[in-house]
Parts: structure tokens; sequence; C-alpha cells
């Protein structure tokens, strides 16, 4: 039609990106955290004084890292705060002036004791793994389990997942380099009747900790959502205690996204802790600021590669050197 | 999908929109509130800021002075470069003419390759062509597995090896595929960190052996500020040749895709939004656009609607239509309303969200609007009401009475039918009550 040609064409007219320099665009993208922190240097200690540009490029540092726009504001404006008090204001203060205020975010919510089970007063221990998809759960598990043999703890794994395509086959896999048993049902079968099923055999078995994983599902799925308070239930008529911990597993590189996730998951199971996997990229995970906030979740690990190994404890403090390019 | 950034933008612009005049300072107001919808729906930062510096230098300009209102401008504008830096065109699946079409999947870990790959697979299937699924990821446990199933419930081939070497794997398939007449071969890579020294190689290389059509880089909707970077990583070493954004029927706002066409500058090809294996569509930028402000060139369309449409005749339409009574009688008023508003065909066109491929199905064709009410002039009145009731010896006295034909009878009768359906799909997807109660549009 020709009025959507006459728009189309206006559209090419005004186009918004066709004057932008794409390599200068990707050249300040690859910024490195080391050339983000130099900057920070180069923004300080050229000028006497604070002004506004050097606050709108420590902005650019806490919202690239994902940390959310309003949050980064009440950061900067904390800094501003405590700057007034410092009497050099250089490199050093402003990278410690602002280290702490990050820190202390993290430090309301978490700690940085390393994660283990109760061991003396539940067993079984129980655990439940959840998360949207791709998020790394069953790695997480593998992993999970692999610590908890090696501290000479005997453990059970249940497949829960019994929807994704060889899901049962991935996490089997996962058990045996971590040499714990699995609970398993067919494809398709109910997940509820796996959760009850390994959790009737550690009871039986007096084995120490049990670990659930479940299937990846969208937090907007209400019906997958309900699986999950279901897979709760089942857990408690067994054992009133448990589930002792509901892990949410948060792929580092998720945008704002994830306090949905954080939020949606609490509300349909007790949530009691955040893993966030896949550290080992470029991505700087500060959602895990707003999601501590919001939520007070403890972070028992961090993800940091496919290797069974490559499961972390969290430290804020170097979690935060990391995150605006000191380490 | 993007609906809370099209109501973050919506509030952002009802504070510009009814003002007479765009100042300087009200303009920053907004496009404040504009970055910060971005940066709130995952835009990168630079991007963004890109983005902003823009629109505030051709809202203060001098097509401002030109405007009818500010608000629709500033409206317009913004939906305008949205569209631009989407994509501005639609873009399909590059299929090779002259051999077969290889298809390079690649991307970070969960990102959802595997899971696509079956869905592509199943997709070439459906258009009547000889996929080959291609297991190449050899580290994630049970991948293989994963891939041979997904194959198996659409029964297209899966070829793997028991070696532990992608390369090997990926040339062999291609061996495997010219002998067993496979004419699409979609090859799934293992998830990788763009930043990872060995598995980066790998890949590269795989891309050297098989040269295949496309390299699609498959991206998680829900990615935060680092997608540029490892877009921009995939993009130096595999040179994708489009995007798929995956897990778009969740509730994240896709910002990660404006991001990342503006800094690799490829097309997004498709959208895989859902676990279920039929759960693949094409990409429009156009509708990305739409949604994000959460009109589009739907306005325009209840625009003309509202001129032709009266209240009381459009309620009664309404009710028909959501109840499925649309009869002969009110498809010839529909007719008349439509010859006012311009031709059928390009009304639907500037629906978004539907698709071309469903207008084609339903055989809209102008010209013949005459005929057709001529047609169904010759009809009687319980006729018009009651189509059933169209037997052979009505269509035949139908036809010499409108001086045309039985065929042309039937045709008629087939596209009402097809009407009919169509009707009931848009009524899925919410068309009728955006269009009907005005209110904005909405996509799921």
């Amino acid at each position: 039609m020709q009025l959507e040609q006459q728009n189309l064409l206006k559209r090419e007219k005004m186009g918004l990106f066709k004057n932008i320099n794409i390599d200068k665009l990707k050249s300040g993208l690859a910024k490195t955290r080391s050339a983000i922190f130099n900057r920070i240097s180069e923004a300080v200690t050229g000028k006497v004084k604070l002004d506004e540009d050097v606050f709108h490029e420590l902005e650019e540092i806490l919202i690239t890292s994902d940390m959310g726009v309003e949050l980064s504001s009440e950061i900067i404006e904390d800094v501003k705060r405590k700057l007034v008090y410092e009497s050099v204001r250089n490199e050093e203060t402003i990278y410690k002036v602002m280290e702490n205020s990050l820190t202390s975010i993290l430090e309301n919510s978490f700690t940085n004791v390393e994660y283990e089970p109760d061991y003396t007063n539940f067993k079984p221990y129980i655990i439940v793994v959840v998360g949207v998809n791709g998020a790394g759960k069953t790695t997480t598990v593998g992993k999970m389990a692999h610590n908890f043999y090696q501290a000479g703890r005997t453990v059970i794994i249940g497949a829960a997942d019994t929807f994704r395509a060889a899901a049962n086959e991935q996490l089997e896999i996962w058990a045996q380099r971590a040499k714990v048993s699995i609970v398993q049902k067919g494809s398709g079968a109910d997940p509820s009747s796996v959760v009850y099923e390994t959790v009737k055999k550690a009871i039986d078995e007096k084995v120490d900790v049990v670990i659930i994983d479940t299937a990846g599902r969208l937090h907007t799925k209400n019906n997958l959502m309900d699986e999950l308070s279901k897979i709760q239930r089942v857990i408690k008529k067994l054992l009133d205690y448990a589930p002792n911990d509901i892990f949410l597993v948060v792929d580092g590189s998720t945008g704002q996204n994830a306090i949905q996730q954080a939020k949606a998951f609490s509300k349909s199971v007790n949530l009691t802790g955040l893993i966030i996997t896949k550290l080992d990229g470029t991505a700087k995970g500060g959602i895990v600021f707003q999601i501590a906030r919001e939520l007070k979740l403890k972070i028992p690990y961090i993800g940091v590669g496919e290797g069974i190994d490559d499961l972390q404890n969290f430290d804020n403090s170097l979690f935060v050197k990391t995150l605006i390019g000191s380490n | 999908m993007l609906e809370d950034l099209s109501a973050k933008l919506e509030l952002a612009l009802k504070k510009v929109r009814g003002q007479g005049k765009i100042t300087e300072k009200n303009i920053s107001e907004t496009l404040r509130e504009i970055r910060r919808v971005l940066l709130d729906a995952d835009v990168n930062f630079k991007v963004a800021k890109e983005f902003i510096e823009k629109v505030s230098v051709k809202a203060l300009g001098q097509e401002v002075l030109v405007s009818i209102t500010p608000g629709q401008l500033i409206t317009k504008i913004i939906y305008d470069e949205l569209t631009l830096l989407l994509g501005a065109k639609n873009s399909e699946l590059e299929i090779n003419p002259t051999g077969p079409t290889i298809i390079l999947i690649v991307g970070l870990q969960g990102s959802g390759k595997t899971t696509f790959s079956g869905k592509l697979a199943g997709k070439m299937k459906q258009l009547n062509r000889k996929p080959l699924l291609v297991a190449a990821d050899i580290y994630r446990p049970a991948a293989i597995e994963q891939l041979k199933q997904l194959g198996k419930s659409i029964s297209v081939p899966v070829f793997s090896l028991e070696e532990k070497d992608a390369r090997k794997i990926s040339k062999e398939a291609l061996l495997f595929a010219r002998q067993n007449g496979n004419d699409t071969v979609i090859i799934d890579t293992a998830g990788r960190l763009h930043v990872d020294e060995v598995l980066m190689p790998e890949i590269s290389d795989i891309k050297e052996l098989v040269n295949p059509t496309e390299t699609l880089f498959v991206v998680d909707s829900m990615t935060g500020q680092d997608a540029v970077n490892s877009a921009k990583a995939f993009h130096e070493k595999v040179n994708f040749t489009g995007i798929v954004l995956t897990k778009l029927d969740g509730d994240s706002r896709g910002g990660c895709a404006l991001s990342i066409r503006a800094v690799v500058g490829e097309p997004i090809k498709f959208i895989s939004n859902g676990e279920k294996l039929n759960a693949i569509e094409n990409f429009y930028p156009d509708r990305l656009a739409s949604r994000i402000l959460g009109k589009g060139d739907v306005v325009s369309l209840v625009e003309k609607a509202q001129e032709v449409f009266d209240e009381k005749d459009s309620a009664r339409l309404e009710e028909k239509l959501q109840k499925n009574k649309f009869d002969f009688e009110d498809f010839r008023d529909q007719i008349k309303m439509i010859k006012k508003m311009g031709s059928l065909s390009s009304i639907m066109a500037m629906v978004p969200g539907l698709n071309p491929a469903m207008m084609k199905d339903a055989k809209i064709d102008d010209k013949a609007l005459v005929r057709i009410e001529a047609i169904i002039g010759s009809m009687t009145k319980e006729e018009r009401k009651t189509p059933k009731v169209l037997n052979g010896s009505r269509r035949k006295r139908i036809a010499i009475g409108s001086g045309t034909s039985i065929q042309e009878v039937n045709r008629l009768i087939k596209q009402f039918q097809e009407m009919q359906t169509m009707i009931g799909r848009m009524k899925q997807k919410g068309f009728l009550n955006s269009v009907f109660n005005k209110k904005s549009f909405n996509f799921n």
C-alpha cells in the first residue's frame, strides 16, 4: 500500500542508527574490567572535583553489570554522600567508598560461611533446586552431589525433570561422575511421584542428603509453578521439617528479568538460597544485588564452569571487587 | 513478551501526549523516562544512550514544527526508530539453491540451541524439505541423546558419532546428508562461553569445515547487559548470519534483541517461544516495535475503521464475530465498508501479528468484490442467514441469477468458510477486542 511505502521511506530517512559509528560503539562495549577501572582513575585523578560526568561513568559501570537503574542511582547517591566526608578524593578513595556501598548491600543478606547442610539436626537433609530453562540446574545438582560425597556424605539425587528430552540421561551421567545414587522414572512421569520415591528411599536407607533436580520452567507458567508447590507439599508430608533448602538457580548473564524470576519462584515455594551460574564469562551478575535486597536470600554457591569442581563459595567482598574491576 | 516495556513507554509518552508544544524541557523528561524504560528492559547502556540522543535530536528538530500534535510525532519517531534498530524488514532463512542448506547453530550454554534445532528441523520438514539433525555437542552430558529424542519425536534423522570430535562429526554429517539426500543439515553445537579459549576455536573450525548457508546465534531473551559482549565475540569468530531469540514466552522484555542488533547488525530470524516443538515463529521487527509501544500501524487501522464503522454497527458485528455467527448478510455489509476503507488485503497487511501466510490461505482478492456482491445479492435472505442450506441446486440458481458460474459460487462459499476460520484465529489473537474496544494491542 502506498501509505505503507511512504512510511517505510520515511523510516529510512529518519534512520536512527544510520550515522552511528558502529566500530566506536563496538570498541566502547568491549571494555575490560581493568579498562573500566582505569577510566575511573582517569575520571577522578584528572579533575580537582568530582563532577557529574564522573558519576555518569560510575553509573555506567553499575548499570552494565545488570544492577538496574534504580539501585545504580541509589548507590551513586550513596557514594556522593559518603565522598563529602573524604578529604582526599582520588582513585583509591572512590574505589573504597563504592566497594563499601556495594558490599554493605550484600552483607545485610548474605554470609560468607561455607555452605553445609545441617546434618546433625536433619536426616535426610532435603535440597530442591529450581529455576528457569537453561539456568544450569542439572549441572549444579551434579556438582553439589559431588561436593557432599567428597565430604563423606551419602547422597541421593531425585530426577524430577521428567519433561525435557534426555534430562534423565543427563542427570544420570552427573550422578555417576559424583558417585552417588539416583532415583528416576520414565519421561513423562509425575515429578511429584519421583520426589516421593526419592525422599522415601532416603528415609529408608538413612541417607544424609537428598538433592531434587526439577524441570526448568518459566516463572510465568502458572501450571508449572503450581507443580513446584506440589513438590514442596509432597516432601513436607513425608518429613515435616523439609525441604530444608530450596535453591533458585539463575544464569549470571540474566538481566532485569532475574528479579521477576526470583519473586515468582519465591511465591510458589519457600526459596532459601540463590545460586548464580556461568560467572566464568564476562557477565558480572549485578542482578544479585537487587535479589539480595528484595528477598534476603543467602548465596550458597556460584557456578564458574562445566567441570564437577566448578562450584565455588560466594565471597561478597571478592564478588564486589570483581564487579567494579579492581581484581 | 514486551508488555511491561510497552506499559512503561506508554506512561512515559503520556506526559508528552496531549501537550500543545514540545519544549526542550518536557521532552527531556520524557526521554529520561524512555532511557529508563530501555535500560529496565535490558537494552545495553550505550545502545540506549545513542537511541535517546538521536530521538531527542529528532524531537526538537524541524519535523516537530510541522506535526499535528507533538505526542503523535514522538510516538511515531520512537516507533520508527525502534523498528529500524530491530531490522526494518523481516528476514527469511537463507536457502542454498544449488546444494544442501547447511545451518550451524551456535550460542552460550542454556540459550536453547538443542530445542531450537529440533524446532527448526520440524519446520523444515513441514516445508517439504528433508532435514538432517547433527549432534555435535560432545561435551554436555546427554546432549546427543536429547537431540536424538527430539529428532525421533518429529521423525527427523539425527547424525551422531561415538567419537568425541565435533569437527569430524560435522564433516562426516555432510557426507551422510549427501548420500541420503538430505537437503537441509542442522548442526547443533555445544554451548560455549565467548571467552572459552578452547571451544571458540572449535566452533570457528567447524564453520570453516562445513561452510554453512546460515550460522544462527541463539540467545536467551532474558539476557542482560552482557549480551553485546557475547554476541560480538561470536560474531567475530563465526560471523553469524542471523539471531534466534528464545524463551520469549516468559515476561522478559527482550531488550537484548535491540542491543545485539545494534552491535552486530545481523537480522533476527526466528523467535523460539516455548518448549513444544512447534513453538517457532518468524521474526517481524515492526511487530516487536509495535509491541514495545503497544500500538503501531494498528493505530491508523483503528482510525480508518472508525471513519466507516458507526458505534452501533460495530457493536452488532462484534457480537456476531465473537459468537462466530458471521453470515453472508454481514459479509455483504463488510464488503461495502471495506470498499470505503481501501482493499481488504492492504488493511490486513497493516495489522501487526497477522501472518501473511495466513492471509494467503484466505485468498483475499480485491477485484472479486464486485462479483461477490452480485452472488450474495442473488441469495435468498434465508441462504444469507444460514449458509449451510446452500446445496447444489441452490448454488446453480445463484450462479445463473448473478451471472457467474457455479465454480465461482462454490469458491465464494469456500472463501467465506475460510474467512470464518480466519476470524476465529483473529479472535484468538485478541484482534477483535483491540479494534472494537480500542484497547491497546496485544499479541500472545
